[in-house]
């Protein structure tokens, strides 16, 4: 009774039909690939983040343009923009230098896509952040005799991150998010396992629903990690009674 | 590049002598996902803070399904997933409904939109000061003219500077309708990077059209919290 029902719907009780095994590729896919990509925004986000708040104009106005720019432009424009180009002006090159033909790996690819768009908001986040520290925090480090790489290791960043979780976590949300659509510029991610399962079992509901559970999955769970890192960072200060 | 530009002006702008293209429709998409996220969003976000737990928890469950998943697996749920249940095809009614690229995207769009919109309105709602509700109360208000005319005012506009957020990211996510086929700026960019291979200059438009919308978009928001959000400002 309920398996028929459920054929109705197009599933079949509970069994994947032989695709477990290609949509855990698709979603270690994923993973790599968001995880890759969020350590090369937070690299772009701290050196952005500095750039914007020096007192040189050189370093100040193109940061300043980075993250304009990046951020008034949708993803996935920038992310096909970015994708084709690539591969357009190496083949140029290539050509003009008379070497081989190269073709960009598409991981790699999408890693330096996403990391450089990301790398736009996390200098926001990291400048609002850096912001938020006390300067007398600065400058007692600097009164201690700590020099300028020191300062920030000790004092500013560990004090910093308290204020930037938020912004990282909701970052770090919309990026793993983003990542559904790398199946679009050809990579082997979970929708393009879900996608290629459903079309050969006639079953593409199933299949779909399949890939946002496991969505719904790891974004359960960074929420969970968050909160825990939110509460650790948090040590030492209070919070107003309410 | 000009020739690109003298061939495809039309289609990035209103249309390709068919149908609505490029500006003209990622424009009404957005305009009509975000006015039904909107409208439902209002009784949702009620909803969401209310007391009882039978109320809030569906709410709670809606917001978490669909805050928790890529838009781009909602739309192909919506557009091809939905379709090709054997069940929703025998049904006239449902098979005229989702056949239709546009009528699955708009309600993939505002599906989503919505369920960010109503927890921003119940955070809002949510962050009101007792004061004002108390003192509502004390003038005799209560029920749906306490919400009418005190709750629901101060949180929307309280709400705003959120709201044009979302209301960016949905311009942005807009883009991924052209996988459902349907005809917006970025669906023109790939038929003119298709049909000339200038592929950063046909991606490069399609950018600056969207940039333009963003910072008018942007400029229009900040009048709109001049106008209704002057009462947070420094005092003159």
């Amino acid at each position: 009774m309920f398996d028929e029902m459920l054929q109705t719907l197009g599933l079949s009780a509970f069994s994947l039909k032989g695709f477990g095994p290609l949509l855990l590729q698709g979603t270690w896919m994923t993973i790599k690939l968001s995880l890759l990509s969020l350590l090369v925004s937070i690299m772009l986000g701290l050196i952005g983040a500095s750039c914007k708040l020096s007192s040189l104009r050189i370093v100040r106005i193109p940061a300043q343009l980075y993250t304009t720019l990046i951020r008034g432009v949708p993803d996935l424009v920038l992310m096909l923009l970015i994708f084709y180009s690539l591969q357009t002006w190496l083949t140029g090159l290539t050509e003009a230098m008379d070497w081989d033909y190269i073709e960009i790996d598409p991981f790699a690819a999408g890693v330096i896509t996403l990391g450089f768009i990301y790398g736009a908001y996390f200098t926001e986040t990291f400048r609002g952040a850096i912001l938020s520290v006390p300067r007398g925090q600065v400058e007692a480090a600097t009164a201690y005799g700590l020099k300028r790489s020191q300062r920030f290791r000790f004092v500013v960043f560990p004090q910093m991150m308290r204020f930037a979780l938020p912004g990282i976590g909701n970052n770090w949300m919309v990026m793993l998010k983003a990542t559904a659509l790398v199946s679009i510029i050809g990579l082997a991610d979970l929708v393009k396992a879900a996608q290629d399962a459903g079309k050969s079992t006639y079953q593409l509901f199933f299949f779909l629903v399949v890939a946002a559970l496991i969505y719904l999955l790891i974004t359960s769970i960074s929420n969970v990690a968050l909160r825990w890192a939110e509460r650790r960072y948090a040590a030492g200060s209070r919070e107003a009674q309410r | 590049m000009i020739e690109l530009l003298q061939d495809y002006w039309r289609p990035f702008l209103y249309s390709d002598g068919y149908h609505i293209t490029g500006l003209a429709m990622t424009m009404w998409l957005l305009s009509a996902s975000i006015a039904i996220g909107f409208v439902v969003s209002i009784p949702l976000s009620i909803a969401r803070v209310s007391r009882k737990f039978w109320v809030r928890l569906p709410v709670q469950f809606y917001t978490y399904l669909f805050r928790g998943t890529p838009l781009y697996i909602q739309l192909l749920i919506c557009y091809t997933g939905i379709y090709s249940i054997a069940a929703v095809r025998a049904q006239p009614l449902l098979d005229a409904f989702f056949r239709d690229a546009m009528n699955c995207t708009i309600l993939a769009f505002a599906l989503n939109t919505c369920a960010y919109t109503t927890e921003i309105f119940a955070g809002a709602i949510r962050s009101m000061h007792h004061g004002e509700v108390e003192a509502a109360k004390a003038y005799g208000l209560s029920g749906w003219k306490l919400y009418a005319y005190v709750i629901m005012p101060s949180a929307l506009r309280r709400s705003l500077p959120f709201y044009s957020n979302e209301v960016i990211l949905m311009l942005h996510s807009t883009t991924v309708a052209f996988t459902a086929t349907v005809p917006d700026i970025l669906k023109v960019a790939r038929d003119a990077n298709s049909a000339t291979f200038m592929t950063f200059q046909s991606f490069g438009i399609a950018a600056l059209i969207y940039l333009t919308i963003t910072f008018a978009l942007v400029g229009l928001f900040r009048l709109a919290e001049r106008r209704w959000l002057a009462f947070l400002g420094p005092a003159h």
